[in-house]
């Protein structure tokens, strides 16, 4: 049986599918959360140099690989939304954002927590932390772009070009940072067990996934309001149960 | 020439018009009527190509003018509500310079013979920001003597004019529709041009 | 049906650029205030930092190339806001949008016009404020190729976030958000080479990362500036 995509790029029934899948993200990710985050912090064993502090890693990788994750995958709505000029794409960009920002924020918040009882300082300009540091500006741009913008329409178009233009800087940022970084001798975080024990892998990857269901149940639940704000003058919106209420 | 087929257009959340047609052939004047805000200059404007319109389609010489861009362009002049004239420069700058950047070559004494016929003889090379209101919007039109384009698309181009120049304003309209070119225009002012049918769109 | 208009008066690509560049040249003359108020910031920061951290010399020496480009940046910064906004207030910008040319180029034009007016002056200025920093000779030297190559990359990506936010509220912090991030390789690239130049090492590869991302620019902003202003326009 053929599934006739093109219908859920319609609004109103993605609203509606939007509302049925986000739950089947939000309780597993729930779970996986529990599961990843009991084996990080009572099966995995100890690390023999960095001892009970390393555990924070199990928040801090993922973190950090959904920041940068998110920021590519909203691009890529952006840019399809710009050029198919389809309006759910750009709104799926924009319900992201915050997400990425957020999974930005907390990598560097743990960062900052791994590094001092690591280095003695709550930060060192490391290539990966300083490199996340401005993705997060980058996220803050996108954000801010798009909130100044008045004409949704206009400012979906701008933001998704911002987004592209990052995206592209990214990886230029990203070596920019870690040559200036090796120039300087910085300090660079890295994990220093040579093989990492089978209980931290599972842990890690656990988390990842928790947190990419996570992002993906956060997301369709903020692209539910999003539709919602901006089609509130349509008559699909005015018949809908909560609407009426 | 010009075709318009079901062309709808919408502001933010609101629907300006929708299932608009109409088509203007060489020779022939149109009138942009209607209220405020019921989408005139919106019209102009999607007309020149700012505005991507929520449906339908622009044609010039049987083709969208989305694929022409450049080609459409140069045949065509947009006078809108802002007169693009720099007060730092002088009248007859600011004309050379538009008419650059339209694509055209404007020599000194064609420019000069355009601002006089105008009506600002002596003004030419006064900076902008001494004239009034009226002897600006002279020098914005002044552009649509220097250019060879068929198509003019006007918003208000009589306002802020005095009685001389809006006579002198029929009297232009009438040469260039006589040339075989279109004029497209909005006006809350009585505009008329001796010996041409005046078609009038009315936006509701 | 009419014929179509002839030709003969055409401007040329390079007669667009020259025009457009002239004009602008021409403009800021006429208001050379504007100039001058972003040059005499670009001192004044530079002049703030042995305020701030203590006049001592090895110290100074040490911080001089960090402290003149990011001054450059914040400067070209302040200037982006001019670069569009005169143009658009007035209509002209409608105008040009309208040029039966390339948009690109007209951009381009616009955007060597601000270098001008904005990158050239504070590359000429530098060495200056340099020997304030005790910068040896070759540092100068180093300092002022790395602003030549380093500056119209500001003025480039700067252009596009002008264009972006162009009649918005708040314009002008806005924009400094979204390029301030996006121009850090250039800041990265053109203080490495200073500082490369003053520990002895070779300056080739910072130098020729900087012309890479200036050609790099060169390639694509002018285009992505015509988009996002037709962007803003609608």
């Amino acid at each position: 049986m053929a599934i006739n995509w093109f219908k859920y790029s319609a609004p109103s029934t993605f609203y509606w599918l939007a509302g049925k899948l986000a739950p089947w993200f939000a309780w597993p990710s729930a779970v996986l959360f529990a599961v990843g985050l009991y084996i990080g912090f009572f099966v995995a064993p100890t690390d023999a140099q960095q001892s009970e502090a390393y555990r924070i890693i199990f928040l801090h990788v993922p973190a950090s690989i959904m920041s940068m994750f998110i920021y590519l995958v909203m691009a890529c709505y952006a840019a399809v939304g710009l050029i198919f000029n389809t309006r759910l794409s750009s709104m799926m960009a924009s319900a992201l954002a915050p997400t990425g920002a957020l999974f930005a924020f907390i990598s560097l918040w743990t960062g900052a927590l791994w590094g001092k009882p690591m280095w003695g300082t709550w930060w060192v300009w490391d290539a990966r932390l300083t490199s996340e540091l401005i993705l997060l500006f980058l996220y803050f741009g996108f954000i801010a772009l798009h909130a100044s913008i008045d004409d949704p329409r206009r400012a979906d178009r701008a933001s998704a070009l911002l987004a592209i233009i990052g995206s592209v800087n990214v990886p230029i940022i990203y070596f920019s940072v870690k040559w200036w970084n090796t120039l300087h001798q910085g300090s660079t975080v890295k994990f220093t067990g040579t093989s990492m024990h089978a209980a931290m892998q599972q842990a890690m990857f656990t988390v990842l996934v928790a947190c990419w269901f996570y992002a993906i149940a956060v997301a369709l639940a903020r692209v539910r309001s999003i539709i919602l704000e901006r089609e509130r003058n349509t008559q699909w919106v005015a018949e809908l149960p909560e609407a009426r209420s | 020439m010009l075709e318009i087929c079901n062309l709808a257009c919408t502001r933010g959340d609101h629907q300006l018009f929708s299932g608009l047609s109409f088509s203007l052939a060489a020779g022939e004047l149109l009138q942009v009527q209607g209220e405020n805000g019921k989408g005139k200059t919106s019209l102009l404007r999607t007309l020149c190509g700012f505005i991507t319109p929520a449906a339908g389609e622009i044609r010039w010489r049987g083709q969208d003018i989305r694929e022409l861009d450049e080609e459409y362009y140069a045949e065509m002049v947009y006078l809108g509500h802002l007169n693009a004239i720099k007060d730092e420069l002088n009248a007859l700058e600011n004309l050379r310079i538009s008419a650059g950047l339209a694509g055209c070559e404007v020599s000194d004494k064609e420019a000069i013979e355009a601002l006089r016929h105008m009506g600002l003889r002596g003004r030419e090379t006064l900076p902008v920001k001494v004239l009034s209101q009226g002897q600006r919007r002279r020098v914005a039109l002044a552009r649509l003597l220097v250019g060879n384009a068929p198509l003019w698309i006007l918003d208000e181009p009589l306002t802020a004019l005095d009685v001389g120049a809006v006579g002198l304003m029929q009297e232009l309209i009438g040469t260039h529709l006589a040339k075989d070119g279109m004029v497209v225009f909005t006006t809350h002012q009585p505009l008329e041009v001796a010996g041409v049918e005046l078609r009038r769109l009315t936006l509701t | 049906m009419n014929p179509k208009p002839d030709n003969k008066n055409r401007l040329s690509l390079f007669g667009l650029l020259g025009l457009v560049i002239s004009r602008d040249l021409m403009l800021a003359m006429r208001r050379r205030a504007d100039v001058l108020t972003t040059l005499i910031f670009f001192v004044m920061v530079v002049s703030l930092f042995p305020l701030g951290v203590g006049p001592e010399v090895d110290m100074l020496r040490k911080m001089a190339p960090g402290v003149v480009w990011v001054a450059a940046l914040l400067s070209s910064m302040l200037s982006l806001n001019r670069m569009f906004s005169a143009d658009y207030i007035d209509g002209t910008l409608e105008q040009m949008l309208l040029a039966p040319q390339s948009m690109s180029v007209l951009v381009l034009g616009k955007i060597l016009a601000h270098w001008m007016l904005s990158g050239l002056p504070l590359m000429l200025m530098a060495p200056v404020l340099g020997l304030q920093f005790d910068m040896s000779g070759q540092a100068l030297w180093v300092l002022v190729v790395s602003l030549l190559l380093g500056t119209p990359i500001l003025s480039m990506v700067g252009a596009v976030g002008a264009a972006l936010t162009l009649g918005l509220r708040g314009g002008g912090v806005l924009v400094s958000l979204l390029v301030l991030p996006l121009c850090i390789p250039v800041l990265i690239f053109g203080t490495g080479a200073v500082e490369a130049v003053t520990s002895g090492m070779e300056i080739a590869s910072h130098l020729s990362l900087l012309g890479a991302l200036l050609v790099l620019a060169f390639a694509f902003t002018p285009w992505v500036t015509a988009m996002a202003l037709r962007i803003s326009m609608e």
